[in-house]
């Protein structure tokens, strides 16, 4: 049952083989078995997950069942979920109920979804490793002494040692993607504004989409059914027709042009990870594709940009946070600065306190043009790269990080290191485009690899078709660890 | 361009977070690597480029004048840290 996928669980609740509450028992067995080692929940709630199970269950009776009825599934700490405790992994909100459910979350309850639980992060998704959680390191479930990359690893490790089917990820600068790629499961950010961010506690909100993380490209498409759609709630919510991203699941791959972008095949790259890259792409050559190089000439400046615009938002999303309405106060203080400058002191951790005094060093009075008005031109120009790329080809393969999953506290000190883990999957946050990472084999270590493709404007469908054909002809995204 | 240690407390300041001199220093070391990291995008000439503010260029939606929201008062005030009377407590600022 824990290897089966999501749309495996959903045929055998719909033919009555399982019940909504056997199957959140077997996972809540599960994380209890494991998560002391793994970490990838930072909250556990029985009593709330089963109610949620019953309710599926009393759907199901009342004919009333849809395709993830009954589906348990990992929610990342960063939605909020109304009766949950709601982290964002951070000590500044290790006391947060939150008072209300996120879209995201709304869309699952409304389908019979099972809330499993919530998975653990980097704090307020500021991290490539997981290790800026105020909870603590998600151990990557192939090698307990390996990061699960970030910034959602919990959620990434969760499925990666089946203590889920299925679980959502936010990706602001590759926190999907790259947690993906270091514990070999699959993941899709979709376009910007596909997802509503309402209740999903802002970092960077021009770069911020929410995405699903499963075994396969299959299940990624039947969850992606589920969290998408308009939201008037969400003032950057797209209003489009409604669309099943699984529509073009089974067609065949014969026309396929594949843009390989010889920038992310350069300098930087581990030789094992191009390795397997290039092997997947000629695959899917294989399955009828053809390739032609392209080029994201300014896609090397994504890391000095993106280190400009995403910390210049978080300094002002992150203001909310002072100790006045809700999370962490200070127990001392003598006045209401103090409190302020205490509370944030005390409740924010390092990196979140650098990015916070970096963006407010670059949006401080006299530094706008230097920074933020260039690092927006800047991203202007990596736009039209894709712009100018998608017109000779119909989705960019290459690599999803540079480098197979590194050693726990490896890159703790050295933020720019920590940084340059994002170097291929930031472009497309910049963009808005979608991309998504899949299994695509693993280094002599024994360490998944991940395969990156990035679509152009709501290719999401097409992308979803062509991981899936790739995953119908092999079995990377099978493997599992051994716990 | 590189961040004199002044500068650090400053932004601290204006970013309400109180730090430590000896937490300063090191920050002063980590932020200025960042900042080479950054300082890469000054040598790209921009000129002419319209800045991309945001990846789906929208028009700000409008919505009719009407609440849409229940009040909820209650709900959001049992999560507060201090609470009298209907009322977010904070320390006095005006004597």
């Amino acid at each position: 049952m824990i290897d089966a996928t999501v749309k495996t669980l959903s045929a055998g609740l719909s033919a009555g083989k399982l019940s909504a509450v056997e199957l959140a028992e077997e996972f809540l067995r599960r994380i209890d078995a494991h998560n002391g080692r793994i970490n990838a929940f930072i909250t556990v709630d029985r009593d709330l997950t089963l109610a949620e199970a019953r309710r599926a269950d009393d759907l199901r009776a009342a004919g009333k069942a849809g395709p993830l009825t009954g589906i348990p599934i990992a929610q990342k700490d960063i939605f909020c979920a109304d009766g949950w405790l709601t982290t964002c992994g951070s000590k500044m909100l290790s006391n947060f109920v939150a008072p209300y459910d996120a879209t995201v979350i709304a869309k699952f309850k409304q389908a019979g979804a099972v809330n499993l639980g919530k998975t653990n992060m980097d704090e307020f998704a500021m991290g490539s490793s997981n290790e800026t959680s105020f909870y603590g390191s998600v151990k990557n479930p192939w090698n307990d002494q390996m990061v699960p990359g970030g910034s959602s690893g919990g959620s990434a490790a969760a499925v990666a040692a089946r203590l889920a089917p299925a679980a959502t990820g936010t990706d602001t600068g590759g926190s999907i993607r790259q947690p993906a790629a270091l514990c070999g499961i699959t993941g899709i950010k979709p376009t910007y504004g596909i997802c509503s961010r309402y209740g999903m506690i802002a970092f960077a909100s021009s770069l911020d989409q929410a995405g699903p993380m499963a075994k396969t490209a299959e299940d990624c498409a039947l969850l992606l059914n589920t969290m998408a759609g308009f939201d008037p709630r969400d003032s950057t919510s797209l209003e489009r027709p409604s669309e099943d991203y699984a529509r073009d699941l089974d067609r065949p791959l014969s026309g396929l042009r594949i843009g390989l972008p010889r920038e992310f095949f350069a300098a930087g790259l581990e030789q094992e990870v191009a390795a397997a890259i290039l092997a997947a792409v000629e695959e899917l050559k294989k399955l009828g594709a053809t390739t032609v190089e392209v080029t994201l000439a300014n896609a090397k400046l994504a890391i000095p940009v993106y280190y400009v615009l995403a910390p210049a938002e978080a300094s002002s999303n992150l203001a909310r946070f002072d100790g006045v309405r809700y999370g962490y106060r200070a127990p001392e203080y003598t006045d209401l600065d103090d409190m302020y400058c205490k509370t944030r002191a005390q409740g924010f951790g390092a990196e979140v306190k650098r990015r916070i005094l970096i963006g407010t060093y670059v949006l401080s009075a006299g530094y706008y043009d230097a920074y933020y008005l260039q690092a927006q031109k800047i991203r202007r120009l990596i736009a039209d790269d894709f712009a100018q790329a998608f017109k000779v080809c119909d989705v960019i393969a290459g690599p999803t990080a540079p480098n197979t999953a590194f050693k726990l506290g490896a890159k703790t000190d050295d933020p720019v290191q920590m940084y340059l883990n994002d170097l291929y999957t930031i472009p497309a946050n910049l963009a808005g485009l979608p991309g998504m990472s899949l299994p695509c084999g693993f280094d002599r270590r024994g360490l998944p690899i991940g395969l990156q493709l990035v679509g152009d404007y709501f290719a999401e469908a097409r992308m979803l078709n062509v991981a899936h054909q790739y995953q119908l002809a092999t079995d990377w995204h099978m493997r599992k660890p051994t716990l | 361009m590189s961040l004199a240690l002044s500068d650090i407390q400053r932004i601290a300041r204006l970013a309400r977070i109180r730090i430590a001199d000896q937490e300063a220093a090191a920050l002063h070391d980590q932020l200025n690597e960042v900042f080479r990291l950054i300082g890469e995008m000054q040598a790209v000439d921009t000129s002419g480029v319209a800045p991309m503010a945001h990846a789906a260029e929208l028009a700000q939606r409008l919505r009719a004048d009407q609440a849409t929201e229940p009040n909820q008062r209650e709900k959001f005030q049992a999560i507060a840290p201090a609470v009298e009377a209907g009322l977010y407590l904070v320390p006095r600022v005006i004597d």
